[in-house]
C-alpha cells in the first residue's frame, strides 16, 4: 500500500519537510495543510524590509505554488485541522473533511500571546506573526502618527527601528528591566538600547502595561501610574505553541509538543517540527541538553529535515547549533548557539564602532556568539561552536588576531 | 525581467526569468533550483547561497562589499568567479546572466 503523509501547518517547517521528503526518496502523496490563505511564506522580513514597504509580498512566498504540484503535494490553504484521531489516523478540517495518513507531520507553530490588560479588544492593537497582521498595521503606518510598542523582543523593537524611520512617534514598553532579555547578553540589550534612543525611540523599561484607553479605537496606554497618548498599539509579548490539537490527541505536550532527538512522538507515526516542538537541545561537554522551545527559522528548517528523514526510515538525532539574527536600522545582529546565565562572557571589538561581538565561554569551551554588524565573528563563532571548541578569552579580545585564527 | 541560467555541477541548465530588484538567490529559489539552500532568506547568516559566476559576465557585476567578501571566506571551494547570490540583484545589465551552483553548499 503507498503510504500518505499529511502535513498540518504550512509555514517554513511545512514547507521544508515536502522539500526534504522528496530529497530523500519518498514518492506517495503528500498534503499539506494551512490555516492562512497563503503559501508558506518566510515570516522573518514581515517586521523588516515587508512592513518598510521595500520587499513586494510576492518575494515572501518560499517557492511559487507551482511547486507543490509539481512536488505532488497537495497544498490546502485556508484550512485548520480540527482533530487527530491516531486511530484511524484520520485528520478531521474544518472544511468537514477527514483525511487519511499513514504518517503525519505536526508543524503548527505558535500564536502571539494575548495581552491580558483592560481595553485588550480596541482597535487600532495590532499584533505581528502574519502577512495579514502587517497588512493591517501598514494600513495605519504613517508619519507623525504615535506608536506605542508593547515587548521589547525582537518583533517589537524591528517594528520600533522601522516605525522611527517612517516618522512615526515611538514608545517601547519593556517589561524586564532590559531589552531582548530572554535572547541576548546584556552588552547586546545594552547596546540596542542606546541605538533605539539615538534613533528617537522613547524606550521604557521595567514598566508593564496596565490596560488601555479609548472609545472603541485605542487611545491612550497605561504604564507606570500615566497614561501615554496612542493612535496605534503593538503588542510583542511572545507567542504561544500551538499544541491544542495534539494535547486532544493524547501526545505528550509541555511547552510545546514533546519530541525525541529524532522529532518523533510518542506515536510511531507522527513526528513534528518547528517553534511547535519541546525538544531536547545541543548538549555542551557533560551536560545533556536543555529541554527548550526554539521560535526559529533555523529549527524550522533543520527540524523538518530531520523529521523527514525519520519518516522515511533513516533517522539520525537533532543535535545543530542554533542561529538567529535579527536587523534594526543599520545594525545586523547575528547569533549562533545558546548563552546561559553564568558563562564567562568575552567583547570583542567596540560598542561605540557599531561593529562588535559578544562571545559566551562555557568551562573554557565556546558555547554562543552575539555579533552585531560582524559576520565573520558569527560565522567563525558558530562553526567553533559546532565543534565544542575550546576558545582562549584572551584571543578572543584581541583583534589584533584575525578572527579566523583565534584558535591556534 | 532579466534572463538568468543556472548550470548545475553535472552541466544542466536552467534559465528563469527574474524581476529586476529581485536577488539571483531569489530567482533561484522562486523557481526550485537545486544547489541555492539560502537557508536564512537572504539575511546574510547562512553562506548557502554560493555561486559561480561566469567569466564573461564578472565585470558586469558590482564590486562585493564587505559582508559579502567575509562571509564568502567561510563557504566551500571559493574561487575568484565566487559571488553570494543574495548580494546580486537582478538589473536589465544581468539579463543573459550565466552562474553556475558549487556541488555543496555546506
Amino acid at each position: 500500500m503507498t503510504e500518505t503523509i499529511v502535513i498540518i501547518g504550512a509555514g517554513q517547517a511545512g514547507a521544508q519537510a515536502v522539500i526534504s521528503l522528496r530529497a530523500e526518496g519518498f514518492s506517495g502523496p503528500i498534503t499539506l495543510i494551512g490555516d492562512e490563505a497563503y503559501a508558506p511564506y518566510q515570516r522573518p522580513p514581515l517586521s523588516k524590509a515587508y512592513l518598510m514597504g521595500t520587499f513586494e509580498r510576492a518575494r515572501l512566498f518560499l517557492k511559487p505554488e507551482s511547486f507543490y504540484a509539481d512536488a505532488g503535494c497537495t497544498l490546502i490553504v485556508n484550512t485548520a485541522v480540527t482533530a487527530v484521531d491516531r486511530a484511524t489516523k484520520t485528520v478531521r478540517l474544518s472544511d468537514g473533511r477527514a483525511l487519511s495518513y499513514s504518517k503525519l507531520l505536526i508543524a503548527t507553530g505558535t500564536r502571539v500571546r494575548p495581552i491580558p490588560c483592560p481595553g485588550a479588544g480596541l482597535s487600532g492593537i495590532h499584533s505581528l506573526r502574519s502577512i495579514a497582521d502587517v497588512d493591517g498595521l501598514q494600513a495605519v503606518f504613517r508619519p507623525g502618527k504615535k506608536l506605542v510598542v508593547i515587548g521589547g523582543g525582537f518583533i517589537g523593537l524591528e517594528v520600533a527601528a522601522v516605525a522611527a524611520k517612517h516618522g512615526l512617534d515611538v514608545t517601547v514598553f519593556e517589561a524586564m528591566e532590559r531589552v531582548m532579555a530572554r535572547a541576548v547578553s546584556t552588552p547586546i540589550s545594552d547596546f540596542f538600547a542606546i541605538a533605539h534612543r539615538a534613533a528617537g525611540v522613547t524606550l521604557i523599561t521595567s514598566t508593564g502595561v496596565d490596560g488601555f484607553e479609548g472609545e472603541g479605537a485605542v487611545s491612550g496606554v497605561r504604564a507606570g501610574g500615566k497614561t501615554y497618548p496612542a493612535d496605534i498599539v503593538l503588542v510583542g509579548i511572545g507567542v504561544l505553541p500551538n499544541v491544542e490539537i495534539a494535547a486532544a490527541a493524547g501526545l505528550e505536550c509541555k511547552n510545546g509538543l514533546v519530541v525525541d532527538k529524532y522529532c518523533a512522538t510518542s506515536d510511531p507515526a507522527i513526528f513534528a517540527a518547528g517553534d511547535c516542538t519541546w525538544h531536547q537541545g545541543r548538549g555542551h561537554g557533560e551536560d545533556e541538553g536543555n529541554w527548550m522551545r526554539l521560535e526559529s527559522v533555523q529549527n524550522a528548517i533543520d527540524q523538518a529535515k530531520h523529521a523527514a528523514a525519520s519518516m522515511v526510515g533513516k533517522p539520525k538525532p537533532y543535535n545543530e547549533v542554533p542561529w538567529f539574527w535579527s536587523d534594526q536600522y543599520d545594525l545586523k545582529l547575528q547569533i549562533a548557539g545558546l548563552a546561559w546565565p553564568g558563562d564567562e562572557i568575552v567583547v570583542r571589538g567596540e560598542p561605540s564602532a557599531r561593529k562588535f561581538s559578544v562571545f559566551h565561554l562555557r568551562g573554557g569551551v565556546l558555547a554562543a556568539v552575539e555579533a552585531v554588524n560582524m559576520p565573520a565573528d558569527y560565522l567563525v563563532g558558530r562553526k567553533l561552536i559546532g565543534e565544542h571548541a575550546k576558545v582562549s578569552a584572551a584571543r578572543l579580545a584581541d583583534t589584533s588576531i584575525p578572527i579566523k585564527n583565534v584558535v591556534g | 525581467m532579466a534572463k538568468i541560467t543556472f548550470i548545475d555541477p553535472k552541466g544542466e541548465r536552467r534559465t528563469v526569468e527574474a524581476p529586476e530588484g529581485w536577488s539571483v538567490m531569489e530567482a533561484a529559489v522562486k523557481n526550485a533550483i537545486p544547489g541555492i539552500d539560502a537557508d536564512c532568506g537572504g539575511a546574510c547568516a547562512c553562506a548557502t547561497c554560493h555561486v559561480y559566476v561566469d567569466p564573461a559576465w564578472a565585470a558586469k557585476l558590482p564590486p562585493k562589499e564587505e559582508m559579502e567578501e567575509t562571509i564568502l571566506d567561510f563557504a566551500q571551494d571559493v574561487t575568484k568567479a565566487s559571488r553570494l547570490s543574495c548580494q546580486l540583484k537582478v538589473t536589465a545589465v544581468l539579463d543573459g546572466l550565466v552562474v553556475t551552483t558549487p556541488k555543496n553548499q555546506h
